[in-house]
């Protein structure tokens, strides 16, 4: 370095991943890989084979006596709760007397290995008395079931304002579900300790949900129960809560034998036990205005929240507040059902209910504009929010840092939006076989915690003699970097070389009562803990060395490995620690942090659930077959607001990554449940996420450089995990606007995921029946 | 294993510069649980089980006519005793391969920020190093085709892309003395006679030439063949079946070679798919996209054209076009030989017309005669790697506007491949223009009564295996227009 006075910053760097080096060389150490003693057993799960059943008997005597076989649990040998639902206790762990669906758990078989458990798992003998299964949305709505009462947010007098408008359309579609096809599988390494305690391994997004779990299966006390996790091979929002049964049954196996028990699971089974993105059915009624701003919205959200509570009342309250999406509703009904159903219990995943939300109000405008005979566009800027008026959510949050207008500028003006859109009506005029369509979607999320509780965290820094930083805090690594994060930050408030920090693993004995890794919300709160300990500790340092040497406490600066203290000394960081540690200085912090202003009122939905909002938009040109409904992402632009980016690399990355997985949840993922409850789509032969040849061959992908957090987040950076995944909804509607290039001012009806065969259908949908719909559309 | 005190009763093969000698091992023991759980080589990953994550990939190099030949292969479906005789590369060999540092393909990714969790990235950083050691310069249809076998849940994929660029501009290939001694050691461990392992219920058994096979055969009639592994690896790995004879082709010479004549192209049971595609394209140009689709290179380097025809999987890609073409099948019982066309093979949904201890030696394929208009097409949810729904080919000859040959042969619309008889009747001696075009599409609901499963209703099914005759249509007749939006590039 050249200026030894010069400030480094190493917050804003493209640092790479801290361990790339590692992933590269496959030298990364996930759960699976962790050296397992001699001796060690492996477990698998034998799970119910019907949708929903009375057991009215269950013979495991063959799978005892299966080669290699040493135990088999169930529900009896529980010596506590035998539940792993994180909010409400009604997730068991194994079934006892019923079944809900095809994939829970009935009891599991510990082996010599794991072929051993998994063979032996398929033994066993479990008869049934079938019960009717729900299967679907449409039966879950007749019967009227549902995990949770169903909930309306309402604002102003939308069925008056509906029925004065000058145009009135209704509509809605249905929006499948996602697997998380994380690609490492659930797995936990349960280790048993001196005095009954446990030691758990555990790939997982919320070590002390696992802890709590653990501990109240087995009656022990939290201090009992000590769960680790260095890194995950991906979770979005799949190891959230789902990883808990897994760890407990681990858990349970050592606690029972005395003797670790891994628990891995095969990928087809994972995607029968485990739950996914909630299915929803979503419609609406709406009254608009010729330029196509919406004087009143009745919008209705009904989600398939599977067997279980699971997080889907978090999820699909969520959902409610993401309907508005950029758009300013001033009289608006939200409905939301919770419908319970015979399939996994639907879970967590990136944008937690919030894409599904937004999909509808973005449809909405599509028909809208459809209708109008205007480009989707303008139809979305006549309704974005406004600056100082038209700017109050439904949910009585005033949105202060409304950026969406510039940003879809922007990229308008980048993709050259309105000459392709030219250029495609003319391609489509020439073309009989194959259409194209564009759209630009905006994007606005909510960035916290909805139960505000959650919003909050610690961390722990120790700074050994040599000069050398452990960094720990509550977050978990999942791929997305946020180790990386915190330890620029730490690195930039101590001002040493990222190199010096390693980062560890996340362990509840450090930290203690951690949320989970969830809510895009990881560096946000543990990079701001982080900076409290290192500040904490360079405060320290500080009045140590100010007194030691005389010198007022500010003329001691930090600069980039070395520290100036007045015109007394330069020392580097390391002799300074050296010194602060033999003047008798303590060299460890905690720190901690709870986002602030947040206020929400889960009763009335009502409140400032919300810390602030990132903003996105995307610009995508898709190619059909209207022979085959085939589709083809060609082209996308791409500006997205990460405030002032801790790490644009990673950003990027983050942006990128969730932008393809949410083309792939709208157009190749599709779960598909056989007619008695069996998930058929249960492995990648069958669900088909997105492959190298889906990235466009065209793309620009930018982050907002004139990004700056409103809110003083840490370092005025904003959350980027779950953001950009809805930037696919861009590709949605351009395949929307492809099938509508056959369609004259039809309204399309298309459902995600928008597979061949939707688009086909959705393609002859709009020829056969453009007649009979246009007589059913009203004009006042 | 009990002993039979014969060395060649053990597997070797190469790792990390060393003769590796394994005995005690279950025949079924694939790579990656060799790997993780018999020597505790961890980098190496399990996604799937099933050959369709490439988390598991590894490299094999061998030496073929004696040159050295990298492919990358799925560890997971590739029982062990198969790479007897070979070299293996996992991600933990390539810094050795670089004095300690990170390979170029390893450094390009951390530079490209091509790993987010890391889990997938042992795989993509070995299927990139299979095309770094095999193609200097490639075009991004290469660099896409070599992962496409590599599914990432992380990244969107750009970044792994832009590694692949780059990983040539970090270091170019400076491994001679490397590959002078694995060549030299490939020698010493080349396989070249019968090779058997005894387990407690049964055998496995790598004939080396096709006496020792046919003898094999006679003596255990009811043994499992193994050939690539694609399809049996699964019945391990995912439905936990015991096979205690097994009979490997892999090393049978004579089924390994591809041989022409005027009238066929004919390609052996134990020929690579990546080898039996690369004689049938040169052969048949329209059937790039087809081939490219069909599945990675991981899978097309271990599976072979036979066994895909022999497995008779009604959603199979390669036997509709296979057929159009009029292949037919060499079966080989002993010493007798038969010659059926492929579509009479397959008697119904996973029932052939193949006597026990007889099996497919060859496959072979006419050769293209002038003026055939020919097409396959497949549909399924994503272009690469996927079984398709409905998967179509046509081959016709048009003799002055009239079709005077048909054959139209589809997948995944009946229990196995087969013809669309009366399409093509409907076709042959008509005129070549759209109103033939319909009524052979209206003929088809007669030929067909398709299913509804995980990958499309039978609706859609029909509907759409009438449309690709339109799009055949389209294509020869109108051969400007963009009929299909694989490698569509707006514009
Ligand atoms: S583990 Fe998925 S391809 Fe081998
Ligand atoms: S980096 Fe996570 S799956 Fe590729």
């Amino acid at each position: 370095m050249n200026d030894l006075t010069e400030t480094r910053n190493t917050v804003g760097t493209a640092a790479p991943h801290e361990s790339a080096h590692l992933h590269v060389s496959g030298e990364a150490r996930y759960t699976d890989d962790i050296p397992v003693p001699d001796g060690t057993l492996h477990a698998a799960i034998g799970y119910s084979l019907r949708a929903h059943a009375r057991i009215r008997r269950m013979v495991l005597s063959h799978v005892e006596a299966a080669p290699g076989v040493v135990a088999v649990l169930s529900a009896a040998d529980i010596p506590g709760d035998n539940n792993h639902g994180p909010v409400v206790h009604d997730d068991p762990i194994f079934a006892a007397e019923f079944v809900e669906y095809v994939g829970q758990s009935l009891f599991a078989v510990l082996a010599t290995t794991r072929e051993a458990a998994r063979r032996a798992a398929r033994l066993a003998s479990v008869e049934y008395v079938d019960l009717e299964p729900v299967l679907d949305i449409d039966t879950a709505l007749a019967q009227q079931s549902f995990v949770l009462p169903t909930r309306t947010l309402a604002r102003g007098e939308p069925a008056a304002r509906i029925k004065s408008a000058r145009h009135r359309l209704s509509g809605g579609l249905s929006i499948g579900g996602q697997d998380h096809f994380y690609l490492e599988g659930q797995v936990a390494l349960a280790e048993p300790g001196e005095d009954a305690t446990m030691v758990v391994h555990s790939s997982t997004q919320h070590i002390s949900e696992v802890q709590r779990l653990v501990a109240d299966s087995l009656c022990l006390p939290a201090t009992d129960v000590l769960v680790q996790c260095r890194r995950m091979g991906g979770g979005f929002g799949g190891k959230e809560t789902q990883a808990a049964l897994i760890a407990c049954i681990a858990a349970l196996g050592a606690w029972k034998t005395g003797l670790p028990v891994k628990l891995t699971l095969d990928r087809d089974d994972d995607m029968h036990i485990t739950g996914k993105r909630h299915p929803f059915q979503v419609s609406y009624e709406v009254g608009f205005d010729d330029a196509g701003r919406i004087q009143g919205a009745r919008l209705t959200l009904a989600s398939n929240c599977g067997r279980s509570v699971d997080l889907s009342d978090a999820i699909n309250a969520r959902a409610m507040l993401h309907v508005d999406n950029c758009y300013y509703l001033s009289d608006v009904e939200i409905v939301s059902h919770r419908c319970k159903t015979n399939t996994q219990s639907h879970t967590a995943f990136r944008g937690f209910g919030g894409p599904q939300g937004m999909l509808l109000i973005e449809c909405v405008i599509d028909d809208i504009a459809r209708y109008l005979d205007k480009d989707p566009l303008e139809v979305r800027r006549a309704n974005f929010y406004g600056q100082d008026s038209r700017n109050v959510t439904p949910y009585g949050m005033t949105v202060e840092d409304n950026i969406i207008e510039r940003i879809v500028g922007e990229v308008e003006t980048t993709a050259g939006y309105r000459d392709r859109r030219k250029a495609i009506a003319e391609f489509n005029a020439r073309n009989d076989i194959l259409k194209r369509g564009i759209a630009l979607t905006p994007v606005k999320f909510g960035i916290a915690f909805v139960a505000t509780h959650l919003n909050q965290t610690g961390a722990l820094i120790h700074v050994y003699n040599d000069g050398t930083v452990l960094l720990n805090h509550g977050g978990t690594e999942m791929g997305q970097g946020l180790h990386t994060k915190v330890a620029q930050v730490v690195a930039q408030e101590l001002q040493v070389d990222l190199d010096r920090i390693r980062c560890t693993a996340t362990d509840t004995s450090k930290v203690p009562n951690t949320s989970a890794t969830a809510a895009s919300s990881g560096s946000d709160l543990n990079g701001k803990a982080a900076q409290a300990a290192a500040v904490t500790i360079r405060d320290r340092l500080i009045a140590f060395a100010a007194q030691k040497y005389g010198v007022d406490p500010a003329a001691v600066i930090f600069h980039a490995g070395t520290v100036t203290i007045g015109s007394k000394a330069r020392l580097s960081f390391a002799e300074l620690v050296h010194e602060a540690y033999v003047g008798r200085v303590s060299l460890s912090a905690t720190g901690y942090y709870r986002t602030p202003k947040i206020k929400y009122d889960p009763v009335t939905l009502t409140g400032r659930p919300f810390f602030y909002f990132a903003y996105g938009a995307a610009a995508s040109e898709v190619v059909i077959d209207t022979l085959t409904g085939e589709s083809r992402l060609l082209r996308v632009d791409i500006l997205h607001d990460v405030g002032e980016s801790l790490n644009p690399a990673i950003d990027l990355g983050q942006v990128e990554g969730g932008f393809i997985q949410g083309v792939g949840w709208l157009t190749s993922e599709e779960l598909w449940w056989r007619d008695d409850g069996m998930l058929m789509s249960h492995a990648p032969s069958t669900y088909k996420i997105p492959t190298s040849y889906d990235w466009p061959d065209e793309f620009t992908v930018n982050l907002v450089h004139w990004g700056r957090n409103k809110e003083q987040t840490i370092y005025r950076s904003k959350a980027v995990g779950e953001p950009p995944l809805m930037l696919s909804m861009s590709v949605f509607h351009a395949i929307r606007d492809a099938i509508a290039a056959t369609a004259g001012d039809q309204p399309v009806q298309l459902d995600a995921p928008a597979t061949p065969e939707r688009i086909l259908a959705a393609l002859e949908a709009v020829g056969i029946q453009s007649s009979s719909r246009a007589a059913a559309r009203r004009t006042n | 294993m009990p002993a039979n005190g014969n060395d060649t009763a053990a597997i070797r093969f190469l790792l990390d510069g060393d003769v590796h000698v394994v005995h005690d091992v279950s025949p079924t023991t694939t790579v990656l649980q060799y790997l993780r759980d018999h020597i505790r080589r961890c980098g190496t990953k399990e996604g799937c089980a099933e050959g369709d994550c490439g988390a598991c990939t590894v490299v094999l190099a061998e030496l073929v006519n004696d040159e050295l030949r990298y492919r990358a292969t799925n560890s997971c479906i590739q029982f062990l005793p198969t790479i007897d005789g070979k070299a293996l590369l996992t991600v933990e060999s390539l810094k050795a391969l670089n004095g300690g540092r990170l390979h170029p393909v390893q450094q390009a990714m951390v530079e490209c920020h091509g790993s987010q969790c890391g889990f997938c990235t042992p795989g993509f950083v070995m299927s990139l190093f299979a095309l770094y050691q095999t193609i200097d310069n490639p075009d991004d249809d290469e660099i896409s085709y070599a992962i496409a076998g590599n599914l990432c849940r992380c990244t969107g994929y750009r970044p792994i892309l832009a590694a692949a660029r780059r990983m040539y501009a970090v270091g170019r290939k400076n491994n001679a003395a490397w590959e002078q001694r694995l060549e030299k050691l490939l020698t010493a461990i080349r396989v070249t006679t019968e090779k058997r392992l005894a387990i407690p219920n049964g055998c496995y058994t790598a004939p080396s030439n096709i006496d020792e096979l046919t003898a094999r055969l006679a003596a255990a009639p009811e043994s499992t063949i193994l050939a690539g592994g694609t399809d049996v690896g699964l019945w391990v790995t995912k439905q936990h079946r015991d096979l205690p004879e097994i009979i490997y082709l892999g090393n049978v010479k004579e089924l390994g070679r591809i041989s022409q004549t005027d009238e066929y192209l004919e390609i052996g049971a134990s020929v690579s798919l990546t080898d039996a595609f690369a004689a049938l394209l040169e052969e048949y140009s329209d059937l790039e996209e087809i081939i490219r689709r069909f599945a990675s290179p991981p899978i097309c380097n271990s599976g072979t054209l036979c066994g895909n025809v022999a497995n008779g999987s009604p959603i199979g890609d390669s036997m509709p076009a296979l057929i159009c073409l009029g292949a037919s099948v060499v079966l080989r019982k002993g010493a007798d030989v038969r010659i059926l066309p492929m579509e009479n093979l397959y008697l119904d949904y996973q029932r052939k017309d193949l006597a026990p201890g007889e099996f497919v030696a060859a496959v072979r394929v006419p050769r293209w005669r002038e003026g055939q208009l020919f097409r396959s097409y497949k549909i399924s949810k994503r272009f690469e790697q996927d079984i398709c729904a409905v998967c179509m080919a046509i081959s016709i000859d048009v003799v002055d506007g009239h079709v005077s040959t048909a054959r139209v042969a589809y997948g995944g619309m009946a229990p196995v491949p087969k013809r669309a008889d009366r399409c093509e009747r409907a076709l042959t001696g008509a005129a070549w223009n759209p109103s033939t075009v319909g009524k052979a599409i209206q003929a088809l609901s007669r030929d067909f009564r398709p299913i509804t499963d995980v990958r499309a209703t039978d609706d859609y099914r029909l509907r759409v295996a009438g449309n690709l005759l339109r799009r055949f249509f389209v294509e020869t007749d109108q051969p400007d227009q963009p009929a299909t939006v694989w490698n569509y590039a707006a514009g």
